[in-house]
């Protein structure tokens, strides 16, 4: 089982609300001074269900992350966790992309790699929220796709995917190959083992160019859009909490039920 | 080379009507419609459901698309995704607009890529730019912690919204609208991913997306026998119980329960948030409640800058009491 799990470095989500700043040229987002970023979290998901399967049925797990200044001890994350490869699309030019011209770049470059049996995606990424790239990809590939999947079985050359939906789950029969994107249900992605992380300490990523993956600068990054951010702002939050208080918890909290009444939240 | 024009609506069904979500997005239509000074087309796809234009043409729709057909019975990639690429070539429209839901999030960024154009997910807005007439497309981005408004540079501009985000008009059963039958023109082959079967999660009581109540359990609950106090506090005030991602995938609460960006919108009139920091992804799915109440230990977490009314402290000792004053004073 060849398998492709896309990847991307993304500002920690986790970081505190209170922390997310905006570029006063509204529009970009600044990084939270002295937190480090991370992998993107459903990316992250993408490889757990990626290295489940390798743990069922074998295979190799290779792992392909667009962007620029892409820090190696955060994005060698996936090798540390039990992928055997990495793949960068590094570049400047691919600065400012959209959902479409991301999924064009890692169409072109899982095309190059050549030979796969399922492509992993995170069902949206924690930076935009586009939730978009794996279906793109999938459909600039041709292949067909099951996103939000919760668990993936192997047999027969098909996949076996527990797809969640709106009123609880749908079990998708797909034949290889394909595009899955993972969902949380997946289940918590493993923590690397030190010998995981020594072994992706010696393993150098392979580096690849826009003209590596056959790509024209007008398809890609900021020329590649086809979407135009018009606007970013931070919604205003009212903050005008009152704390009830009283001699120990249970009265506070005696306090609280007397007072939802009082304003007639009750 | 047809112009583009008018905005067109991807109606869901449920239980043999039109979804709720369906109603809002016709509500929100027909004014993205009458901005543009164009029509409101509706288009309905499954198996048996031509008997519903009527119910889209009193929600607000002038046309009506309807495909019917066996094969589209239950949503798959494989047949949505081609009979819509049909309908938008055979409609043209400038706006295209579905539901945030498990449906929508699959299909319309499929779609677009299709049809070489661009969508939006999960908008909370959708506005008509007076001057350019391009449509606004409002969203959370950052978990919530920022909003960004996107413009399409193509046609149709596609976007989903999210649930609650628009309202429905009153249906008129006297409106009149046009009802074109499209054929499916599909090919059970061609189904690559195939639905062998759905399988709904039971809800005891209300269900929280129609609760007028929520609490809403975080990771600090630390059990499933936690999560049963807090069933007690919401089976008092006739509500229901909701979580953040931690206890659903620590399984102490099922999955369905999840609030948030990935997960349900809530829009009570109180949400009682317990032992949760209220990251801005969780508060994506809360933060329209009409009161906020939290309980945390910590003075510092998000979310009492996010609650109106709170209380510091352990939500073992603070549960229990509030419950029970609460009893004493709904028996009055
Ligand atoms: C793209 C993306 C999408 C996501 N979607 C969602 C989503 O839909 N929904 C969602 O919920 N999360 C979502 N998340 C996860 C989210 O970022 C947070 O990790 C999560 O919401 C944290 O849950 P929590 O508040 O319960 O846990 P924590 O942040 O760990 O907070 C626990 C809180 O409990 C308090 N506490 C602990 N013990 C006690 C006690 N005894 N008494 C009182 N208080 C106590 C602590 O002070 C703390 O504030 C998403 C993340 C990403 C990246
Ligand atoms: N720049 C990128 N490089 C590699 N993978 C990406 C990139 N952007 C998005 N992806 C993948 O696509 C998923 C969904 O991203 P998005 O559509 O941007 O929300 C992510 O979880 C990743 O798996």
């Amino acid at each position: 089982m060849n398998m492709i799990v896309c990847v991307k470095q993304v500002i920690d989500p986790e970081a505190p609300p209170a922390s997310f700043k905006i570029d006063p040229s509204g529009n970009k987002v600044v990084p939270p001074a002295g937190v480090s970023p991370v992998v993107d979290p459903y990316a992250e998901y993408a490889v757990e269900a990626a290295l489940k399967v390798k743990d069922a049925s074998g295979g190799k797990v290779t792992a392909l992350s667009l962007g620029s200044n892409q820090l190696r001890d955060i994005v060698k994350k996936p090798l540390a966790m039990g992928a055997d490869e990495l793949i960068l699309l590094e570049d400047e030019a691919f600065d400012g992309s959209d959902s479409w011209s991301t999924a064009y770049a890692l169409a072109m470059a899982i095309k190059k790699i050549g030979e796969y049996d399922i492509i992993f995606c995170g069902r949206e990424a924690s930076d935009w929220n586009a939730g978009q790239v794996g279906s793109g990809i999938a459909e600039i590939l041709g292949l067909p796709s099951v996103t939000l999947a919760e668990k993936i079985d192997i047999s027969d050359g098909k996949a076996r995917v527990q797809r969640k939906t709106d009123e609880g789950y749908e079990v998708v029969e797909v034949s290889l190959p394909c595009l899955i994107t993972a969902s949380n249900e997946i289940g918590e992605p493993r923590y690397p083992t030190i010998k995981g992380i020594m072994g992706a300490k010696k393993k150098e990523p392979v580096v690849w160019k826009p003209a590596d993956i056959g790509v024209e600068a007008a398809q890609i990054g900021a020329s590649g859009r086809h979407t135009k951010l018009h606007k970013l702002f931070q919604p205003v939050r009212e903050g005008k909490c009152e704390i009830i208080e009283g001699e120990g918890p249970e009265e506070a909290a005696a306090n609280l039920a007397v007072k939802l009444r009082e304003v007639k939240a009750l | 080379m047809a112009e583009n024009k008018g905005v067109l609506v991807l109606c869901e069904t449920k239980e043999d009507k039109l979804a709720s979500i369906s109603t809002e997005l016709l509500g929100g239509g027909r004014k993205l419609a009458g901005d543009l000074g164009q029509e409101l087309a509706a288009v309905l796809v499954g198996s048996g459901v031509g008997n519903l234009a009527q119910e889209a043409i009193a929600y607000g729709a002038d046309k009506v698309y309807v495909v019917d057909d066996p094969l589209l019975k239950d949503y798959q990639t494989d047949t949505y995704v081609p009979v819509l690429e049909k309908v938008a070539g055979q409609a043209m429209p400038q706006v295209l607009i579905m539901g945030q839901t498990s449906i929508g999030r699959d299909l319309a960024p499929r779609l677009a890529f299709r049809l070489n154009t661009a969508a939006s997910l999960g908008c909370l807005e959708l506005a008509i730019d007076p001057s350019s007439k391009k449509l606004l497309q409002t969203k959370p981005v950052y978990g919530g912690n920022a909003q960004a408004v996107f413009i399409t540079g193509s046609f149709p501009q596609i976007a989903t919204v999210r649930p609650k985000a628009m309202a429905p008009l009153a249906p008129d059963q006297s409106r009149k609208g046009e009802v074109v039958t499209v054929d499916a023109g599909l090919d059970a082959s061609a189904i690559r991913a195939k639905v062998l079967e759905q399988v709904p999660e039971e809800v005891e009581g209300i269900k929280l997306e129609d609760a007028e109540v929520v609490v809403g359990g975080g990771r600090g609950i630390g059990s499933p026998e936690g999560f049963q106090q807090l069933e007690e506090l919401a089976r008092l005030l006739k509500g229901a119980v909701g979580a953040t991602r931690p206890p659903c995938d620590n399984d102490w609460v099922p999955a369905g329960a999840q609030i948030g960006l990935t997960g349900k919108i809530v829009t009570p009139e109180l949400y009682i948030a317990v032992a949760l920091s209220g990251s801005s992804q969780h508060m994506s799915g809360c933060s329209s409640a009409k009161t906020i109440v939290a309980i945390n230990k910590d003075a510092e977490a998000n979310i009492f800058r996010e609650a109106r009314f709170g209380v510091v402290g352990d939500w073992k000792k603070i549960v229990p009491a509030f419950t029970e004053k609460l009893k004493e004073l709904l028996a009055k």
